[in-house]
């Protein structure tokens, strides 16, 4: 077991979430509630990572990141630090690939409160922001629990970008998903088996709290 | 004093509306789906922004268009319930209420929630969540929380719509009972007639936005101001006409309608030839009975045939073809028990009388035949 490598996808996953969600939250708020031109490109770009192979995004996003890219040309002149194959790059990578993983759960969630309810709060005295926290957060919860989940989740989970772009350097982006592939590679099965065990209880938990998390509110609102 | 509200603009939504209500005045907007009762409600909510007009409230300019002056709903002191109540559906009715009250200390909000709650006779329900309550017991949820923020001007979309006929007629009867504790302008938003005629001391006609006439109920629903008024608030009985002469020592204005020489309460500014509409409620034209002579008997008789009888419960709503004028309908209503009395079938010639006291000229329009 590389307690290592999967200490790394932790730090990954948390990052991923603490950056991705709040920008999420506003971009699928906005996408809820607004109509406007060029919405259903923004909706396919949103979920142009589901469908994109993970070597794709991944061969995209190299170029980008690269020394001559312009990302990383960019980045290396205003950190002084290259973008490739660091844990910055990774963490920049893997909240683009999971933008429809924050995006869309949070969008049905908010798409479920309706503007009734919210002029409703406006009209009985209640500010944009009380309006937010009291009645959009709570309402939008099951929507907004489900993306920080599935967002954690499958940046524990995810191979083929992590591979493209980060590598395999150990304590900077030698991921769980990264550290199996490699043990079975050198055919040390019971190595990667106990940490696909690892991974697949923790996955399943993930998903089963949410389940529990979301009835629960379900049940609250009757 | 009261609510004062004069809104215009081309689009999107065209408006053209002026309205007043007094304070403690109940005041009915009418106007089939879409004439744009909605908007003008959601602009006086602050939700909605015309491009043009005013609205006052005691006073207080809450919109005005000129001097860019367009007060956010939170501002507004305007109690409004939604056409499906938009209660929030995580919190109790209790918390419902208490979300309106923010402008009293944290501790006296519960004590004033149940008061307001009891007010709405929901005293013991505090607990329930909306999805636990009724469709009636959720519109007074909706209206305790309406009447939370101690509003200025209390605003009712549709509020009966969403509830059976029983619950409806109950709640009307609490809107009558409360209206004249509270004292304020309410605005009620229906399509329903029988309803603002019943509810309101006066109503407004809107179609398309604009305003088109506002009175006493009975005066908007007996004596429109146009022939398109008259088909809103269905007066079916809408026909044109010709002055043939005023004969003031009769009491009496003529009137030409087709073979018939009419008498009608007098209207003297009509001159002789104008071409006019007119109109005639249902419930004023007056069957002649077969055994023996009718009262009014003489006034205005029309010699007709049925050409349809529905019934409609205790009630028949009969269709008449006068002789000579086939072309027209009279509409009427009459006691199933009347009209099985009379002998009144499809195809039978009846005779009736149209009071001339009922009769309401109108300036001419291309539209009525």
């Amino acid at each position: 077991m590389e307690w290592q490598a999967f200490r790394l996808s932790l730090e990954l996953a948390a990052w991923t979430t603490v950056i991705l969600l709040p920008l999420a939250l506003v971009i699928a708020r906005f996408l809820a509630w607004h109509s406007f031109r060029g919405q259903s490109l923004v909706q396919a770009l949103v979920a142009l990572p589901l469908l994109l192979p993970p070597t794709v995004l991944g061969f995209y996003l190299l170029t980008a990141f690269a020394s001559d890219g312009w990302l990383g040309r960019f980045y290396e002149t205003l950190v002084g630090q290259p973008l490739a194959f660091t844990f910055e790059g990774l963490l920049l990578a893997s909240i683009l690939f999971n933008v429809p993983f924050a995006v869309q759960p949070m969008q049905r969630g908010f798409e479920a409160v309706s503007r009734d309810v919210r002029e409703a709060a406006w009209c009985s005295g209640m500010s944009r922001w009380s309006t937010f926290l009291r009645i959009e957060l709570p309402l939008a919860w099951p929507g907004l629990l489900s993306a920080f989940v599935l967002t954690f989740a499958h940046t524990l989970g995810e191979f083929g970008v992590v591979l493209m772009v980060g590598g395999s350097i150990p304590g900077e982006t030698r991921t769980i998903a990264i550290a199996i592939y490699d043990r079975m590679q050198a055919f040390d099965e019971s190595a990667a088996a106990s940490m696909a065990a690892v991974l697949l209880g923790f996955s399943l938990a993930a998903i089963t709290l949410v389940h529990v998390l979301g009835g629960r509110v379900g049940a609250r609102r009757g | 004093m009261g609510l004062e509200a004069r809104l215009e603009q081309q689009g999107p939504i065209p408006l053209q509306a002026e309205l007043s209500v007094a304070q403690g005045e109940l005041v009915a907007l009418v106007g089939p789906s879409g004439s744009g009762k909605t908007t003008l409600l959601r602009c006086l909510a602050g939700l909605y922004r015309a491009a043009g007009g005013r609205i006052t409230v005691n006073g207080e300019t809450w919109f005005d268009a000129e001097r860019r002056i367009h007060l956010t709903p939170q501002a507004r002191r305007c109690g409004l319930v939604f056409q499906h109540y938009a209660l929030f559906p995580h919190l109790d009715a209790l918390g419902n209420v208490m979300a309106a009250l923010g402008q009293l200390p944290r501790q006296e909000r519960r004590e004033r929630a149940r008061e307001l709650l009891e007010l709405v006779h929901l005293a013991g329900l505090e607990a329930r969540r909306p999805a636990a309550l009724s469709g009636g017991q959720q519109q007074r949820v909706a209206l305790a929380r309406a009447l939370a923020r101690d509003p200025r001007v209390l605003l009712l979309d549709e509020p009966f719509s969403a509830v059976d006929q029983v619950t409806r007629r109950k709640l009307q009867r609490e809107l009558a009972q409360l209206r004249s504790r509270l004292g304020i302008p309410i605005l009620l938003v229906t399509h329903d007639l029988e309803e603002a005629a019943a509810l309101a001391d006066r109503m407004v006609i809107l179609h398309q936005g604009k305003s088109l006439q506002q009175g006493p109920p009975q005066e908007v629903l007996t004596r429109p101001a146009s022939a398109e008024v008259a088909r809103l608030v269905d007066l079916r009985n809408l026909y044109s006409g010709e002055i043939l002469g005023q004969e003031p020592e009769r009491g009496f204005t003529l009137l030409r309608w087709g073979d018939h020489v009419l008498e009608v309460r007098p209207q003297p500014e009509r001159r002789r030839g104008e071409r006019v509409c007119w109109v005639i409620p249902p419930g004023t034209v007056l069957l002649h009975r077969r055994d023996r002579p009718s009262r009014g008997e003489r006034e205005n008789p029309v010699e007709a045939t049925v050409t349809e009888m529905v019934r409609l419960g205790e009630n028949c709503s009969l269709e008449l073809r006068a002789l000579g004028r086939p072309q027209v309908a009279i509409s009427l209503m009459l006691p199933t028990h009347v009209a099985q009395r009379n002998g009144v079938a499809p195809g039978e010639k009846v005779r009736v009388s149209l009071l001339a006291d009922a009769i309401h000229l109108l300036d001419h329009d291309p539209s009525v035949a």
